[in-house]
């Protein structure tokens, strides 16, 4: 086998398109390690699905090559792959009991009654569904057939398995302790998976790594707390987290800084991916790193801002201010001992730090 | 206090009313409406088709004519014992030869005659000579004269069966329907031989059907699977050319499989034009059972592709997905996957197809033949031709017996709940 850089599976220079006129996916190169819990993450029609449908062998890649643990799986069809799959609608089989779902990737591999008889208890306690198993799945609720899903999907020890917004249809709370669930599955089984989601909380919670889709190309990779702190595009700062986005010119640059006009405001900012001075930059700063009124020679940045709104959400105080001319600046106020008291209509001062203040490339409407 | 007392352990209403009371008064509104909405229909088919399956069937049994017409004898038949093998006595053939008068007169006694000829040949024609003959007869002894004007008066079975067949109602009707007639003494027989036809059309109608319902489900299924599958601006294309049957007249599609199939028909002549078959060697595929075949499977078709489309367009495909992705190859996740999930589409099909096909009539009239005609042939034959509607009644209600009992049985092992047209 020839394994370079040890990546499990890998995309290279993969391309798709379904009419011959656009690619939905463009030119992806991706490689995800072996034991690693990779994420999808963008907006609908981004071209997830169709990468993950390309891993499973339900699409073919119209230019580029899939390689899985060493081999390259282009022609070896889907039922050959030994990839565990789970679909959104979860595609349990409705005309089979929940213990025959389970067993059906093993009857199909040709296993012994006894063997089938002890994985499927076995999956069946995984996920906590015992009793469980001599239902029909349209007798259990949403999150027990999604727990189905998830067992049918290992059950037989794929290689790989591959969640397509596995928890979509899910309320909630329910969707917050199924995210939990599924990824201590993942550390105990110690099984690669990729996952697919547009909810980026959800992305955050779950994943060793988060590949960032948009418009068929990956935006920015990387774990989630690189991917909050350290966007890399306007996309990424805007898709992920809450963000503040200003648009201004880039008037000076020195080494890792620059300073940005916002009408008639010099910010200073760090330059990460900015097209040169003169050249059109969005700002991005996470309200929570915005202070009230902070004290004289602490910011490099400090501006008047005129309250327009606040926001009760108990732990912190939504506030937002009209600021160099945007007023759609939203600042995180936490509800701590002594905190400041604002008023709509007052004008306050605020100011951050110039390594907090990403500027990034031209927004995609200006650009 | 003008306050009603409520019994306790009875909810009420804020004025007193019991709760269930001013529930069904507020439900009552509803359901008259409900009826007002169905009426109707409820009466176009209590009319259309109620009342007439309910009127042929009462005639599959009635037989008040022979003692209508033969008012006089027939009480008096009663008292004379047909065991003894001797004639009736002598007023008994007084009061026929009146009857004979007044039915002469009135015009009636010839259906006598057709009734009883159902049962014995040669009655017509013995009723009607005698009807020519009694009006002369004007003085006893009577027996004598109706003897001389035909033997068959002195003959005992005569007799015997204007007895049999003088009470309110008969079986022999659903006899003849399953080729069984009364003897001469009364017990069940065999028709002979020459005269047995109708167990042997059930048991063909019952066979095409059941040969015909597989054909459009062979044919049909993958089909449907087709329609099911494309995209929906080529399925809704497709599902034109499916529907375009029922947008043709049933006798212009009926007569196109003529020209197409007869023996001079295009389908021949191509195959001796390539030089499949000699020209003498022709193939027979119309005017037989063939021909009913392939017309009724081509008409039948789009009643057996509808509800397996309407249940396979539900089915998504990401079960076929998921049970390649577990490892099935496609073969064995259509059988395991696939098919059960549409078994409520096959058993609503091959039910409604099966169920028109048993009771079809105009294309196995048109292209049977005599091998391929069905038992609604005789049916309508009996209706238009031979004017015998109890017969036709009664083969019509032994043919509706046969459907619902397939119905309990489907429902007994697939469920009619599970049935889905679409
Ligand atoms: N089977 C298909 N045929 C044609 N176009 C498709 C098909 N599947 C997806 N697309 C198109 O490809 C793009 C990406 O779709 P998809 O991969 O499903 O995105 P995502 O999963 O990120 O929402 C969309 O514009 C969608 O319309
Ligand atoms: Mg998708």
């Amino acid at each position: 086998m020839t394994v370079q850089s040890g990546a499990f599976v890998s995309f290279k220079e993969v391309q798709k398109s379904y009419d011959g006129e656009t690619l939905v996916v463009k030119n992806l190169n991706l490689d995800i390690e072996k034991g690693e819990f990779l994420t999808m993450l963008g907006p609908s029609g981004s071209g997830k699905t169709t990468c993950l449908m390309m891993l499973a062998g339900f699409e073919t890649a119209t230019h580029g090559e899939i390689v899985l643990d060493g081999a390259p799986i282009n022609h070896v069809p889907p039922h050959k792959r030994d990839i565990g799959m789970v679909f959104q609608n979860y595609a349990l089989f409705p005309h089979m009991t929940v213990a025959e779902n389970l067993a059906f990737p093993l009857q199909v591999r040709r296993m012994s009654k006894a063997d089938i008889e002890q994985r499927v208890q076995r999956a069946l306690d995984m996920v906590q569904l015992g009793p469980f198993g001599g239902r029909r799945p349209a007798q259990l609720s949403g999150g027990q057939q999604q727990r189905v899903a998830v067992a049918r999907a290992l059950v037989f020890d794929p290689k790989l398995v591959l969640m397509d917004e596995p928890l979509g249809a899910l309320d909630k709370q329910l969707r917050e302790q199924m995210q939990y669930e599924i990824k201590h599955i993942h550390e105990s089984l110690e099984v690669t998976v990729v996952y697919v989601t547009h909810d980026q909380s959800e992305a955050l919670t779950m994943s060793n790594r988060i590949a960032v889709f948009d418009d068929g190309i990956i935006q920015q990779l990387a774990s989630p707390d690189e991917l909050y702190e350290l966007p890399e595009n306007a996309f990424v700062a805007q898709f992920i987290g809450e963000n503040n986005r200003l648009v201004g010119k880039v008037t000076a640059e020195n080494g890792t800084h620059c300073t940005i006009d916002i009408a008639g405001n010099a910010i200073q900012a760090l330059a990460v991916n900015h097209a040169g001075v003169g050249s059109v930059s969005t700002l991005s700063l996470r309200p929570e790193r915005v202070f009230i009124n902070p004290g004289d020679g602490l910011c490099p940045n400090v501006f008047d801002a005129r309250v327009e709104e606040l926001i009760y959400l108990g732990d912190h105080m939504r506030t937002r201010v009209n600021v160099c001319g945007h007023d759609d600046f939203i600042v995180k106020v936490p509800n701590s001992a002594g905190h400041v008291h604002l008023k709509p209509g007052e004008t306050v001062k605020v100011g951050w730090q110039a390594e907090d203040c990403r500027a990034l490339d031209a927004p995609a409407e200006a650009a | 206090m003008a306050q009603v007392e409520a019994a306790p352990g009875i909810m009420t209403t804020a004025d007193g009313q019991p709760l269930k009371l001013s529930l069904q008064r507020a439900l009552r509104r509803s359901k008259i409406r409900a009826m007002l909405l169905v009426a109707p229909l409820f009466l176009f088919i209590l009319v259309t088709f109620l009342l007439p399956i309910l009127d042929m069937t009462f005639r599959s049994v009635e037989n008040q004519l022979v003692s209508e017409i033969l008012h006089r004898s027939v009480p008096l038949l009663q008292q004379w014992d047909e065991k003894t093998g001797d004639l009736p006595p002598e007023d008994v053939f007084q009061a026929m030869v009146e009857d004979f008068k007044e039915g002469r007169e009135n015009r009636t006694i010839g259906r006598v005659g057709t009734r009883l000829n159902y049962e014995v040949a040669g009655m017509s024609s013995l009723f009607r000579s005698t009807a020519r003959k009694a009006r002369r007869i004007k003085e006893g002894p009577y027996t004598d004269a109706l003897i001389k004007a035909n033997k068959r008066w002195g003959d005992v079975e005569t007799w015997r069966l204007i007895k049999r067949e003088s009470g309110t109602i008969t079986l022999s009707y659903y006899l003849a329907a399953v080729d069984l007639r009364f003897g001469s003494d009364g017990s069940v027989q065999a028709q002979p031989e020459n005269r047995q036809i109708y167990v042997k059309l059930f048991v063909r109608t019952l066979w095409l059907s059941t040969l015909i319902t597989a054909l459009c489900l062979v044919l049909g299924y993958p089909i449907s699977y087709l329609l099911a599958t494309l995209p929906t601006r080529t399925s809704n294309m497709l599902m034109i050319l499916v529907l375009l049957p029922f947008w043709t007249s049933l006798l212009v599609r009926t007569t196109s499989w003529i020209v197409l199939l007869q023996q001079e028909g295009v389908i021949n002549d191509l195959l001796v034009w390539v030089g499949i078959i000699a020209d003498d060697a022709r193939i027979r595929m119309i005017h037989n059972q063939a021909g009913t075949i392939i017309a009724m499977t081509h008409i039948l078709l789009p009643f057996m592709v509808l509800p397996l489309y309407s249940v396979m367009k539900t089915i998504p495909p990401s079960y076929m997905r998921a049970a390649m992705s577990l490892g099935a190859n496609p073969f064995t996740a259509f059988m395991r996957v696939y098919v059960p999930n549409t078994v409520a589409g096959i058993g609503a099909g091959g039910i409604l197809v099966f169920i028109i096909a048993i009771g079809y009539y105009i294309t196995p009239a048109l292209v049977g033949g005599t091998s391929g005609t069905l038992i609604s042939n005789f049916i309508a034959y009996h209706m238009q031709v031979s004017l015998n509607w109890g017969l036709a009644g009664a083969l019509g209600a032994i043919l509706l017996a046969i459907v619902l009992i397939l119905y309990l049985l489907y429902d007994k092992i697939v469920g009619i709940d599970n049935m889905k047209l679409g």
